[in-house]
């Protein structure tokens, strides 16, 4: 019923999946970024374009990306319709008492929703090609030099990935939470937002409970498995760039290049 | 010196008031002394609580003795160099199948011991093929462990320590989460790796039935070892049996019986160490027409041959076959819960859609104590969670008391009070402060009155058996059984007319299910409160059932009567569970031409029928 798809590794082979996985993240951060520079529609038109075709590679099922990002998707609507209101431009569009939109105000609405829906899909796309500990291994390779800052690299990582692997563990959770209470004659749909607010509490306890025995019994199952930190810790995937990953990294700089090159040329 | 010598150890630990205040100084185990020789297999038995999985955690090194010593295999668990090497040597499954797995994927999860050990490359793989090999999981190593049952997470487990190249394997109630067929699977994955491997094991749980094999039994009580000796010695002993929480496997307590009254003699039940050939002994000595080899002839019903020697009865099946139409033709079916023709689809448009439920069509009527049965998987949750419109069909519709709760004007808040589901470790979903709060919680939602709801909680709490000094405690002080009486305590004061359970009893110790399910029958009998429950345990099944609803791959195989039910030999077989020692003899001894009531069902009344035979 409630599955997050957001998140999750789906498992296939593919050219994507295959790829290392400091690639990916690289990848990744870098078109994450580069959303932020966009100002014209036509250059989202590029950004989609190419996570469509990034997609395609992957093998990983629109519907399943779709399906991920809706997960997210009453933020996008608050907030794209945050920026309707507040960007004020030269022309009116529509006016009712106080609220006034503008041309300015819709185009850069849209925009922003471009830019967001893109930065989920883009940024899950990671997590569904790679799995949890492939990125954590590309994580702790990429941000060693942190280490020298005295910032515990390996242990975030791990941090991170046991975080990915318990999400759908935790929503199975939640959801079996949910209907006990529910059988209990709980109901989600009425009363004040106050109210409903103060009904979180009997699915956000046991939730709580549960999720700090697991940490529990997991600390305890690390332990027994000789979990001593990063040090001394050898790989069964130890990573090693070969060359599709430097073809990777030449797209990315290609997929950069035609931006500036566009951007430039709508001036 | 042995492989495991632990002398005179002493656990003690602290517990804290809120303030961090030392309150009391528990002593979780108390001068404990064991050998265990290389290679054995080791059985640890007690009640829940008993210490056994403190002891375990001893071995392992995860805990370190307060006094005393523990050395496993030359090293001793104080020396904190040798801790690595200590776990290492020996490897340890635990109890919760979600919470011991760290990989994405199977294969990366049974590299990170090897990775922690830093094994090089090429051998991690090694090691990691070797591992999902010995337990049989190797087409399993690229799924997501979310997609695995809870067996073949426990397998994971297993190879994950495997991989470690242990000396020994400890197993500290790995079985008590899972249903029959994977408890018996992986019970022989462990009896193949002492035998191929040599690896000694020790065997954590509170199951009579897995430690048959054991060439040592411990059993453990209040922190220390009552008493230790082989399987055989620890059984005889049934009053220690009883004292420390246990239970007499069945096929003892039926020898006991039997012997006790006269039935067979003492030199008879010497010789006996399985049902069959109690069974066949008593047909042999009792029977009128037919004596032992004539007996072993299969005719299964389903016309399918040769169970082998075990399935004597079927064989000759003369009893009529009265209304084999299903349970309680003539019921009102105005009266009570009625699915009719439902069909449940998860993932529904997906390219994984799944019917979960097939053109179920089921009625309860009130007054029942219904057993619903079938594998993991089979939909038994799925059915339940329609009984009080949690789910609603894709297809078909379900009636209470003649109303279509699909309606859309249908108080389904009604409905859920009137059909009371209590899910699987009920005891986690337990929020508020006190007990009495999380148990009017119910009451409350159902807009009763707050006086009214705390009457409603003080009567519930005594219905399951509480004393009245948990009112005011904190759900998250009391024992595992209590709380999940508690947690029953919560539905049934919305005082419902049907009492709906979801596997009451799993990870309790026998005498914890048995005060469970004797405080459940009394809700039936005296409350008048109709029971459904989805059992594992067959012997349960027998004991308190009047009926039985068999469950595969989301359809009603069969719906009837308890006894009829398990003397379908070839769906029990099908199934892959045993019916109870107890039905299985009436039914031998009927064919047998012994004037025996088939009916019967539980012990005391198989124990009046088999009286019969003198």
């Amino acid at each position: 019923m409630r599955e997050m798809t957001i998140g999750q590794f789906y498992s296939t082979d593919s050219l994507i999946h295959r790829l290392d996985p400091r690639v990916k993240i690289v990848i990744t951060f870098v078109y994450v970024i580069s959303l932020l520079f966009l100002r014209d529609i036509a250059l989202y038109g590029v950004a989609f374009l190419t996570l469509l075709a990034y997609i395609k590679l992957s093998n990983v099922p629109i519907r399943f990306v779709v399906k991920g990002t809706k997960a997210l998707v009453w933020f996008i609507v608050f907030t794209v319709i945050l920026q309707m209101f507040t960007v004020q431009g030269a022309e009116t569009v529509f006016e009712w008492g106080v609220i006034r939109i503008t041309n300015t105000g819709v185009y850069s609405a849209v925009c922003l929703f471009l830019r967001l829906v893109l930065m989920v899909a883009g940024s899950s796309m990671m997590t569904y090609t790679t799995t949890p500990n492939a990125l954590t291994d590309g994580l702790e390779k990429l941000l060693k030099w942190m280490n020298k800052l005295k910032l515990p690299v390996h242990e975030i990582a791990m941090i991170m990935s046991i975080a990915l692997r318990f999400i759908p563990v935790l929503t199975e959770e939640l959801d079996r939470i949910m209907k006990a209470q529910m059988a209990r004659g709980m109901d989600f749909k009425e009363g004040s937002i106050f109210e409903r607010l103060k009904k979180l509490m009997p699915i956000i306890v046991p939730l709580f409970v549960s999720a700090i025995r697991r940490s529990n019994d997991l600390a305890m199952a690390m332990d027994a498995r000789c979990y001593h930190g990063g040090e001394g810790r050898t790989k069964m995937k130890p990573l090693k760039y070969r060359n599709a990953d430097y073809m990777a990294y030449v797209l990315l700089v290609l997929y950069i290049a035609l931006l500036i090159v566009m951007k430039k040329a709508l001036i | 010196m042995s492989f495991i010598d632990i002398r005179n150890l002493v656990f003690e630990y602290f517990r804290r008031d809120e303030e961090g205040n030392v309150d009391e100084m528990v002593e979780a185990l108390s001068d404990i002394s064991l050998d265990v020789e290389q290679g054995e297999f080791v059985a640890i038995l007690g009640r829940n609580g008993s210490g056994k999985s403190t002891l375990a955690k001893q071995i392992n090194a995860l805990l370190t003795p307060s006094e005393g010593q523990v050395i496993v295999d030359g090293m001793d668990t104080e020396d904190e160099e040798l801790r690595l090497n200590i776990r290492r040597t020996a490897g340890m499954v635990f109890q919760n199948p979600d919470n011991q797995i760290v990989g994405s994927i199977v294969e990366e999860d049974v590299a990170f011991g090897p990775e922690n050990l830093g094994f090089s490359t090429e051998k991690i793989w090694n090691q990691v093929d070797g591992a999902l090999d010995a337990t049989d999981m190797d087409e399993y190593r690229s799924s997501p462990p979310g997609r695995l049952s809870g067996g073949q997470k426990q397998r994971v487990a297993i190879a994950g320590v495997l991989a470690m190249e242990p000396k020994c394997i400890i197993f500290d109630e790995s079985t008590s989460m899972l249903d029959p067929g994977s408890r018996l699977l992986m019970l022989d994955t462990a009896a193949k790796l002492n035998r191929d491997k040599k690896i000694t094991i020790i065997w954590i749980t509170h199951h009579m039935d897995e430690v048959y094999a054991a060439d040592k039994v411990f059993v453990m009580k209040e922190g220390h070892i009552e008493v230790q000796g082989t399987p055989g010695q620890i059984f005889a002993n049934e009053q220690l049996l009883t004292e420390c929480g246990l239970s007499m496997p069945q096929l003892l307590q039926y020898k006991r019986f039997l012997t006790g009254q006269g039935i067979i003699s003492d030199t008879e039940a010497a010789v006996i160490d399985s049902d069959e050939q109690l069974i066949n002994l008593l047909c042999n000595k009792y029977g009128l027409n037919g004596t032992g080899s004539d007996l072993n002839l299969d005719h299964s019903r389903d016309g399918r041959m040769s169970y082998g020697e075990k399935s004597i009865l079927n064989s000759q099946d003369n009893i009529e076959e009265e209304g084999s139409a299903g349970y309680g033709e003539n019921q009102n079916l105005a009266d009570g819960i009625l699915l009719n023709d439902v069909t449940y689809i998860y993932n529904k448009g997906y390219a994984n859609e799944r019917a979960a439920l097939k053109n179920i069509t089921l009625h309860i009527g009130k007054g029942d104590f219904v057993a619903i049965i079938g594998h993991t998987g089979s939909g038994k949750s799925t059915l339940i969670q329609h009984l009080n419109g949690l789910l609603v069909p894709d297809d078909g519709s379900v009636y209470y008391d003649g109303r279509d709760i699909t309606d859309k004007d249908y108080p389904i808040k009604e409905l859920r009070q009137r059909v009371g589901l209590v899910f699987q470790y009920p005891e986690y979903q337990l929020f508020a402060e006190t007990v009495e709060q999380d148990v009017c919680f119910g009451p409350i939602n159902m807009d009763i009155p707050k006086v009214e709801a705390s009457r409603r909680a003080y009567k519930a709490i005594e219905a399951v058996g509480l004393p009245d000094t948990v009112y005011d405690a904190s759900p998250l002080t009391l024992s595992g059984g209590q709380k999940r009486r508690v947690a029953i305590a919560g539905v049934l004061a919305m005082e419902p007319e049907f009492l709906v359970l979801d596997e009451p009893t799993a990870g309790l110790d026998p005498e914890a299910a048995g005060k469970l399910l004797d405080m459940l029958k009394s809700l039936q009998e005296t409350h008048g409160i109709t029971i459904v429950v989805v059992s594992h345990n067959m012997s349960e099944v027998a004991e308190y059932a009047e009926r039985v609803v068999v469950m595969d791959k989301g359809e009603i195989r069969m719906d009837d009567s308890t006894w009829k039910v398990f003397r379908n030999k070839g769906l029990m077989d099908e199934l892959g569970v045993d019916a109870p020692l107890g039905i299985n003899m009436l039914h031998a001894l009927k064919n047998a031409g012994v004037n025996v009531d088939i009916t019967k069902h539980t012990n005391m009344d198989i124990f009046g029928e088999l009286c019969k035979l003198l």
